[in-house]
């Protein structure tokens, strides 16, 4: 059964909240307030008991599939459990109950928190110092590129307008890129998933303000030319930029900073646990290199040793401005924070080195029933298609949907755009054994009712609250909000 | 904490399925003078009893706004947040939800979007909402971004009573585009209309306010649309304190075009200034310039009515370099904490709430500017729950001094506004009360 929308529950007259009796003397609306300034019409909000507002969200979490529900093999997005330590640890009032102007004494520990995940994670990059001001990857992104922006500028390198993007990049790279004022330049892949240095050596010149690279990058493969390819933009003067979407394979093991790579962002909703919260809030750390640090997002946090204090520098004459008001997505780092103390250094590369061996375990389950688009030691994420089912006319989105059907998300589909029909499976390292195992056996299922009785699959889903979408209606006759 | 469950016999019989005899083999690609050759210096390897202990020690190394009386506003409102909320936010189906790329699991998510796309633009007065941005001053640079390229100009005008960190984040982002932000003086506390007249042309492709301003005084959205219209520039509002929406005429009826702000006064903590949420709305004649999600009501394959992400060949991952914007995860959480805020404060809550603000602000407003020595910083102006005031002393010095006494009295402007010598901006919500209010009229006359 589909849930009424809140608005139309709706009565007039019914209320959730009430306000205590007003305490100081009321003066009259119209001398504090113009008439005409005053509205005329209150917003339609909804009037509703609490008990049913209560019921009505309660219901939708019911029609949602979270990482608690169930396995969620996302590609790219790194859904692991997230501890519920750090939900706790985040809403402290000493936390969640300070404000952002509050005087600097009153808020060391907040100060203290963030300097130290700063430099934590400066640590995991290989990165000299960083800010955590972005609010999720994409802003780090945006962060990441006006520093390089910014370095080439400060040395009166105006005309580096250029920035190289290989085809398999998340399509955040390039948008970036763009809204940063830069011309892209996208360089295709080598048929292993590997940048094409040889490309890459045409593409550059004394235009290129920078690469921007997933390494390992969105197939799932970490790339060996990476010094080679360091070489080359730095001989031509580019800057590297490191989407740190994919860091979840590599803590401990590797370092992009010792790549070469001069700036980097981290989503911390992905590799340092945090939730996603549907689509948000997420936090980001963007690292840089020494020479870099001066361009930081203002203010960046310090820490001074003589009078043993934290606080908000805010002199600094070469940085980018800001890219969000106040300090960062703060709540979510306080889950950053909380994790990295958890895990400790160790921790972290444990929970790298079992991301790896679970991805790596699940395609060898599902490699003789699939094809496989890059066949070799994956990192911490693959990719699969149905191109040996072809003929059944059974494609990825059928299969995608077939999954809700045996009660699990769906990997990432149709992305990277370079593999035809990819899904794009990442277990994580949260996940036993054992949820791998049923998982393959789902997706061979899968693959047998492919051929013996596709309509099961074409048909999917049949079991979820909805049926398959109208997306086409959805975009000719957009209604996006309601009326009465 | 480990939250890896292999034990050593699942290791070794997944090592053996995938032909390894070690975790360290997986990593065969990474040249071997680029491995880590040491442990990574971070501390940790800690139990849940550690850490529950480490983090309460460095929350209580900060005050926060239980322990004191706070009259600080500025961009980030302590409002009342209903008890059920937090409760509901914890439901995991929520949180623990990626983006609702897979709508037939996803409903929960979609549905709520589609209720708080319209909550927005109800409260705006606008046509159609998005899904959410980052916070209000990465929502204003987008809406100075999408004006340029709406109406194909390079120029906005922007008041400089605007949140400066909004100003701030807006010239970061428009600087690397070569668009140009022209400042314009405010004048009594509120944005110069003669001055805009006189700056807008037919280069200008937005005029942009804040409402009410970042001194808390009211705009003449009216006329600010006018001088906008006659060159064909857009206007865009700024709306940090939607609360304010309560009793405000909306934007929309005034003229806006596209009205942005900060959703976080509903539902959602200060949190020392994040997450918060971003707003985004329009006229629907721009939608498909719009940046971020959009959540849009459609059929599912039996009729019935389902919820969907919608319009996004403007988003990054169809257009690429062509995409309205770069934005992906946005505060679909916040979001969903102002539905359920905005669900339970309802029609009438939100009329009472913005009424409390009101009176209980002029009358710490009236309490203060009683005070020998202390000003109203632009008498007569009209203001919703925040206002500026002038003190004989130092406010640093003043907030320092109170701040013994567990009061905050607001935010001194000089950080941002060192012409205004010694003002204060004063914020009071509906949580802050007479007594409150009159211990900080009292001990702030009580300073020498
Ligand atoms: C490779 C890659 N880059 C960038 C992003 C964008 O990150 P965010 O959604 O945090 O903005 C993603 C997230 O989907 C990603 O997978």
């Amino acid at each position: 059964m589909p849930e009424k929308l809140i608005f139309e529950k709706s009565v007039p007259g019914r209320r959730a909240v009430v306000f205590p009796e007003l305490d100081v003397p009321a003066l009259d609306l119209d001398s504090l307030i113009p008439k005409e300034l005053q509205r005329k019409e209150p917003a339609k909000l909804p009037e509703v008991s609490e008990n049913e507002v209560v019921r009505h969200f309660t219901r939708l979490s019911q029609m949602n599939f979270g990482v608690d529900t169930g396995f969620y093999p996302l590609g790219s997005c790194t859904m692991k459990y997230n501890p519920k330590i750090n939900e706790e640890t985040s809403r402290l009032p000493g936390f969640a109950r300070l404000h952002p102007y509050q005087p600097e004494d009153t808020v060391q520990g907040a100060l203290q928190l963030m300097y130290e995940t700063t430099v934590d994670l400066s640590e995991i990059a290989g990165m000299d110092f960083g800010t955590l001001q972005p609010a999720a990857g994409a802003h780090g992104e945006l962060t990441g590129m006006m520093i390089i922006r910014a370095y080439h500028q400060s040395r009166g390198d105006v005309k580096r307008t250029k920035v190289i993007v290989p085809d398999s990049a998340h399509g955040t790279n390039p948008a970036t890129a763009a809204l940063c004022g830069f011309k892209i330049v996208e360089i295709k892949s080598m048929p292993n998933g590997e940048v094409d240095v040889e490309a890459l050596r045409k593409a550059v010149d004394d235009e290129t303000a920078g690469l921007m690279l997933t390494n390992p990058n969105t197939v799932g493969v970490f790339d060996p030319n990476i010094q080679e390819i360091a070489r080359i933009v730095h001989d031509a003067g580019g800057l590297l930029y490191y989407d740190g979407a994919n860091m979840n394979a590599i803590m401990g093991y590797a370092r992009p900073g010792d790549m070469g790579f001069d700036v980097i962002h981290f989503n911390l909703h992905k590799t340092f646990s945090t939730p996603h919260g549907g689509g948000g809030p997420g936090a980001c750390y963007v690292g840089v290199k020494d020479f870099l640090v001066p361009f930081l997002p203002k203010p960046v946090v310090q820490f001074d040793e003589d009078q043993n204090r934290y606080y908000l520098d805010y002199d600094r004459p070469q940085s980018i401005g800001r890219v969000k008001a106040f300090y960062g997505n703060f709540g979510v780092v306080v889950k950053t924070y909380t994790y990295l103390r958890a895990m400790g250094g160790e921790g972290l590369k444990r929970a790298s080195g079992n991301a790896v061996l679970n991805a790596n375990y699940l395609l060898s389950l599902l490699k003789d029933h699939y094809h496989v688009a890059f066949d070799r030691t994956c990192m911490h994420e693959f990719i699969i298609t149905p191109k040996n089912l072809k003929d059944t006319g059974v494609r990825t989105l059928d299969i995608a949907k077939r999954l809700l059907d045996y009660g699990y998300h769906p990997p990432t589909i149709y992305f990277p755009l370079i593999v035809d029909e990819a899904m794009m499976i990442e277990p994580t390292e949260t996940e036993t054994k054992e949820t791998l195992d049923s998982f393959a056996e789902a997706m061979i299922n899968i693959a047998k009712e492919a051929r013996e009785n596709p309509e099961l699959v074409t048909g999917a889903p049949r079991k979820t609250i909805v049926g398959r979408l109208d997306e086409v209606r959805a975009a000719r006759q957009p209604n996006l909000r309601y009326t009465e | 904490m480990n939250y890896v469950p292999h034990t050593e016999q699942d290791q070794q019989a997944m090592l053996k399925s995938v032909g390894k005899n070690s975790i360290e083999e997986l990593y065969h690609d990474i040249p071997a003078d680029l491995k880590l050759k040491r442990d990574l210096q971070v501390s940790g390897g800690l139990s849940e009893i550690e850490l529950r202990r480490l983090l309460k020690g460095l929350a209580d190394k900060n005050q926060h706004l239980d322990e004191c009386g706070s009259f600080l506003g500025a961009g980030a409102y302590d409002h009342y947040i209903p008890a059920f909320i937090d409760q509901l936010l914890l439901r995991s189906e929520f949180y623990t939800a990626y983006t609702p790329y897979q709508p037939e699991i996803s409903q929960g998510t979609l549905q709520n979007i589609y209720e708080y796309q319209t909550m927005i633009c109800e409260l705006t007065g606008m046509d159609v909402s998005n899904a959410s941005m980052y916070d209000g001053a990465s929502a204003l640079a987008e809406a100075a971004v999408m004006a340029c390229e709406q109406t194909r100009r390079k120029e906005f005008v922007i008041s400089d009573a605007v949140h400066p960190e909004y100003r701030e984040t807006v010239q970061t982002y428009t600087e690397s585009q070569n668009l140009t932000g022209k400042p314009v003086a405010f004048k009594d506390g509120v944005t110069d209309l003669e001055q805009v007249k006189a700056l807008v042309n037919d280069k200008t492709a937005a005029v942009i306010v804040q409402y009410p301003n970042f001194f808390g005084n009211i705009e003449d959205l009216k006329g600010l649309a006018e001088i906008a219209h006659a060159q064909k520039a857009l206007l865009v509002v700024a709306v940090a304190d939607p609360v304010s929406l309560g009793i405000l005429e909306s934007p929309g009826a005034l003229g806006a075009d596209i009205v942005v702000g900060e959703g976080q006064s509903f539902g959602n903590p200060v949190s020392f200034g994040g997450p918060h949420i971003g707003f985004f709305a329009a006229r629907e004649k721009y939608v498909r310039r719009m940046p971020g999600r959009i959540v849009g009501a459609t059929v599912d394959s039996n009729g019935q009515r389902a919820f969907v992400l919608t319009l996004q060949a403007r988003e990054q991952h169809i257009r690429r370099e062509k995409a309205t914007s770069n934005i992906c995860s946005n505060q679909a959480l916040n979001a969903l904490a102002v539905n359920m805020a905005l669900s339970a404060i309802g029609k009438q809550g939100l009329q009472e709430m913005a009424r409390q603000c009101l009176q209980k602000a002029h009358y710490a407003f009236n309490r203060l500017t009683a005070l020998p020595g202390v000003e109203a910083a632009f008498p007569g102006k009209p203001f919703f729950k925040e206002f500026v005031i002038k003190l004989p002393q130092d406010p640093e010095r003043v907030n320092e001094a109170l701040f013994k006494e567990k009061i905050i009295p607001g935010l001194p402007l000089k950080r941002f506004y060192p012409e205004l010598g010694n003002a204060l901006l004063v914020c009071v919500t509906e949580l802050r009360t007479k007594a409150e209010i009159d211990l900080l009229a009292e001990r702030l006359g009580g300073l020498k």
